[in-house]
Formats: structure tokens, sequence, C-alpha cells
């Protein structure tokens, strides 16, 4: 099992949604974030006094997956989340050691 | 002939000595319309400052630190009113000495339910006046927003309503006053209330010094909603504070109403355009800042000028405060927090010397001060006002400053800045989301 947590921008949130229930995935886990890697931040202007914000709003998304299906997902956020443009996000991948559904306590693939 | 002439010239001063008895009495009677508006007057100059200063200027500081600057304002509402009352009312207007009123309306004595001040009861012009006496200070509080003790600020206000804004408003309005007597022209308070609060502001930035970490760390508005919201409410209720000023419903009034619009909308979209093409895109601060700027200029302009000069004192204020609160700030590197000098002080000196020239009847105004004749003439005394309030506003509120500095400090803890004044100073946190 795995986690795929990728960051993406906030306006892709509806598309990566859709193309992850068409490959069969039930659930996710959204944050709001802040953060850049090579996406320049923009500058806010008052009264004269110029700010430069490094910080860009964006959205995490974390999905539990079985092995057998992590291609597949990986694939459709990639496709469903990608502009073109600097500042698209990055995936990542990590191991999932155990899982447990908390109403029915089932572990494991079972619980995904 | 020439007896025929006699006699229609003593008619003429015979039914002129008939009808001055009557004419004088109709002055001390109380006209219900100049009371009505003038109780609405009121009312509108309150709102200015509650919650209208109070919100424009929460919405420009950080939001560790918004109600702090509510808690200012609404205190000092409270604080100034009881002041006002007990003594500032008595010393601005309660006597006819030259540089202050005296002691004689202590306590209010003698303002009673059928008192008079000219046609509207003197209740009413005491809890007009009030109103201004409570926003002057409230301006101050812009310049040392986000570091200042509130314990400090209270008794430092208290003392500067009684010993700086309570005299110039008597040499100004009050009988005898004299700048009065010299024929300054300052229809509704342009040197009483912005000129005096922007230069005190200036001082107090300058004495207390720089927010830590300013100018390099971001220190962005953090509710430029409320700032929009609140410079609404202050061009709406600023016509309490202009035509009200005329302190009865006629056509002065209407025109002070006039002007006021006209001016406000002129520095609003001359510091637009200005921010336009100075930084490539219009703000919503600038817009609101510059319709505040106008506000503050014609001020003193609202009883003189015509409509045409509004569009120029307006224009002017809007350019000049943008420049000072964009740009001269920025310059000498002080940290007037909220421009309280870039757009009271500025607005305020712009708006008195070009009251001095577009008050000319040649210009569409109405006519000079009493004893002067020229736009030079008037332009000199209206420098005379302003150079006054800077010396006196300066000294002693640099004076007061500096001794409460020493009694009991003026600062908070850097510790307490950086947590937010809103916790560190009341236990309280404006946004629990």
């Amino acid at each position: 099992m795995k986690i795929v947590s990728a960051i993406i921008k906030p306006f892709k949130l509806d598309d990566v949604r859709q193309a992850l229930s068409e490959v069969g995935v039930s659930g996710i886990t959204v944050s709001e974030v802040k953060g850049f890697g090579r996406q320049k931040g923009h500058t806010e202007l008052y009264r004269g006094a110029e700010y430069v914000v490094d910080f860009l709003p964006k959205m995490k998304l974390e999905v539990a997956v079985a092995a057998d299906k992590l291609d597949s997902v990986l694939d459709a956020i990639t496709e469903s989340a990608k502009t073109g443009k600097i500042g698209d996000g990055k995936i990542f991948v990590t191991d999932l050691e155990q899982v447990i559904r908390i109403r029915t306590g089932e572990t494991g693939v079972d619980a995904l | 002939m020439l007896l025929k002439k006699l006699n229609r010239a003593m008619a003429g001063v015979f039914a002129l000595a008939l009808a001055a008895p009557s004419v004088a009495l109709a002055e001390d009677k109380l006209s219900s319309g100049d009371t009505a508006w003038m109780l609405a007057a009121t009312v509108l100059v309150l709102f200015m400052t509650i919650p209208g200063l109070s919100l424009f200027y929460a919405g420009m500081v950080r939001a560790k630190n918004g109600l702090s600057v509510m808690m200012q304002c609404f205190a000092i509402t409270a604080m100034m009113t009881i002041l006002w009352a007990i003594a500032g009312y008595s010393i601005a207007f309660g006597g006819e000495g030259e540089y202050w009123g005296g002691l004689s309306k202590l306590f209010l004595a003698g303002v009673g339910v059928d008192s008079l001040s000219g046609t509207i009861p003197e209740t009413v012009f005491m809890v007009f006046q009030m109103t201004f006496a409570i926003i002057t200070p409230a301006l101050i509080v812009g310049a040392f927003a986000e570091r200042m003790k509130f314990s400090a600020m209270l008794v430092f206000m208290a003392i500067w309503l009684l010993v700086v804004y309570a005299p110039i408003a008597h040499w100004v309005w009050g009988d005898g006053g004299w700048l009065g007597g010299k024929g300054i022209l300052d229809f509704a308070g342009g040197t009483v209330v912005h000129i005096n609060a922007g230069i005190a502001g200036l001082v107090a930035a300058l004495v207390m010094g720089r927010r830590k970490g300013y100018p390099g760390t971001p220190m962005m508005p953090h509710n430029l909603m409320f700032t929009v919201v609140g410079a609404g409410m202050l061009w709406v209720g600023w016509f309490g504070f202009n035509a009200g000023s005329e302190l009865a419903a006629d056509g002065v009034a209407g025109m002070a109403m006039a002007v006021t619009q006209i001016a406000t909308a002129a520095a609003a979209l001359t510091w637009m355009f200005a921010e336009w093409i100075a930084h490539g895109k219009p703000s919503v601060l600038g817009i609101a800042s510059g319709a505040v700027a106008g506000l503050v200029a014609i001020t003193p302009a609202s009883g003189a000028v015509g409509p045409m000069g509004a569009i120029a004192v307006g224009a002017a204020s809007g350019l000049g405060c943008f420049i000072a609160a964009v740009k001269l700030k920025k310059m000498f590197g002080y940290d007037d927090s909220l421009d309280a000098f870039g757009v009271h002080g500025v607005g305020g000196i712009i708006g008195a010397l070009l009251t001095g020239v577009f008050c000319a009847p040649s210009l569409g105004g109405a006519g000079f001060g009493d004893g002067i004749s020229s736009i030079a003439g008037q332009v000199s005394v209206q420098a005379l006002g302003i150079g006054a309030t800077l010396v006196y506003t300066g000294v002693v509120t640099f004076i007061i400053l500096k001794v409460l500095d020493l009694v009991m400090g003026l600062r908070v803890t850097e510790e307490q800045e950086s947590e937010g004044l809103d916790l560190a100073l009341h236990d309280e946190r404006a946004y629990i989301l």
C-alpha cells in the first residue's frame, strides 16, 4: 500500500477529484497549504509599500492506494493537474504500513 | 428734490430702527429646523468615529492588532465625552479670552435645557462639538498603531484634549479667539482637527519610534473590506461634520454639502489615477485614501469655496496626500503607520491654504474673512493658523509624550508587540475562525 501526496494548483482540485473517481478512488483528504518551488511569488502594494509574497496557496491531496492501483492513480493526477506552466506541483509516493477502518475495524487493503 | 430724498432716507432709517429689535430677537429664538438638522449632524459625526474611523484603521493593521484599534477608538469616544462635558467645553467655548474660554462652564455650569447657542439648544452645540473633540484624538491613533500601551494612550489623550485640542478650538472658533479674530477661515476644523491631529501623530510616531521590523517586514492590511466600509462611513458622516458646522439648516449648509461631495470625489479620482500612473494599477486602498484626503482638505474650505473651487481643492489634496503617504514617508523613513500625518496633516495644510485662495468671490467663493480683502491677505492668515498649530501642537505633544514615557512608558514590550496587542493587552482575539 502507498500514500500518494500531491501538491497541486488550487483551481485544479475539481478536475483531479473527477479523474481520481474515474479510476476507482473513493476517498481523499485535502488540505490548504502554502508553498513555492520554481514559481515566483507575486507583489502586493499598499500605499506605496511593496511586499513580495513568496508563499503561494496550493492544495495538498492525500490518497491511500493499493499497490496495484498506484500507476493509474499517478497518471490520473498528473494528467488532470497539469497546465504546462511553472507551479503545477509535485506528487510524492511513500510506503503505507497499516490502514484501519475505524467503524468496522477492517485492516489492510480491505480498509482502503 | 433734496428734501424728498432726505425724507425717504429718514423713513428708511426709521423703518430699520423699528425692525432691528425684532431681528435681534429672531437670532436668539430656537429654530426647530436648525435644531433638527444639528441633532442629526451630531449623530453623523459620532458615526464617523464609531465605527467609521475605527473600521478604516482596523482594516489597515495586522489581524493580531485589529481589536486594539477598535478599543482605542471606543475608549477615546467614552473618555473624551466625559472630559469634554466636565472641562473641555468650557476651555473651548466657555468665555471670551484670546487663548482659551476659561472655566466658567466647568461641569457644564449654566448649560440647561433651555440654554441657547444661536438658534439651537446649547446642549446640542455642546454635544456636536464633543463629537469633534472625540474624532480628533482618535485620528492620532493612526500614527502609533500596533505599538502603544493602552494605559499610556488613555493618559496621553486625556491631557491632550484639555491642553492642546480645546485651546486650539477656542483660538479658531471661540468668542474672542485670536485666530478667529484675525479672520482665519476654518469652517469645520482644517487646523483644529486635521492639522492638529496630523502633527500630533507625526510627533508621536517619531517619539515612539518605528514598529519592530519596519520597514522590511511585511505589515499588510489584514482586512481592506473593513477599510473601504470605514471610508464610506467617513464620507457619509462627514456631511454632519462640514454641513453641520454651519450650525443651521440653510443655504450655507447646502453649499457645504455640495462642495464636500465634489471635493471628495475629485480627490478619490486623483489618487486613483495618480497611483494607476505611478504603479500601473489602481487600488482600493488608494481610492479610499484619496476620498479621505479630499474630505480632510475640504473641511476648512466647506463654508467658503464654491463647487468649482472644490474640484481644485480635492484634486490638489488627492495628489498631495498621495505623494506624502506613498513617497515622502518612504523617503524620510518615519513610521506613521496609518498616515495620520500624510493624509490629515498634509491634507489639512493643503486645504487650509487653498481655502485662502478659493474663498475669493472672483473664484466662486463666499468671500474673505473679517478684515481681509485679498487672496494674499487671506492665505497669510491661513498660513499663520497653520504655523501656530504646528508649533503649539508639535511642542506640547512632544512634552506630554516625553513626560509620560518617563513616568509610565509609552511602548509595549517587544514580546507584546510580536504577540499582538489584542492578546497582549486585552486577552482577546478578533477572529476565532
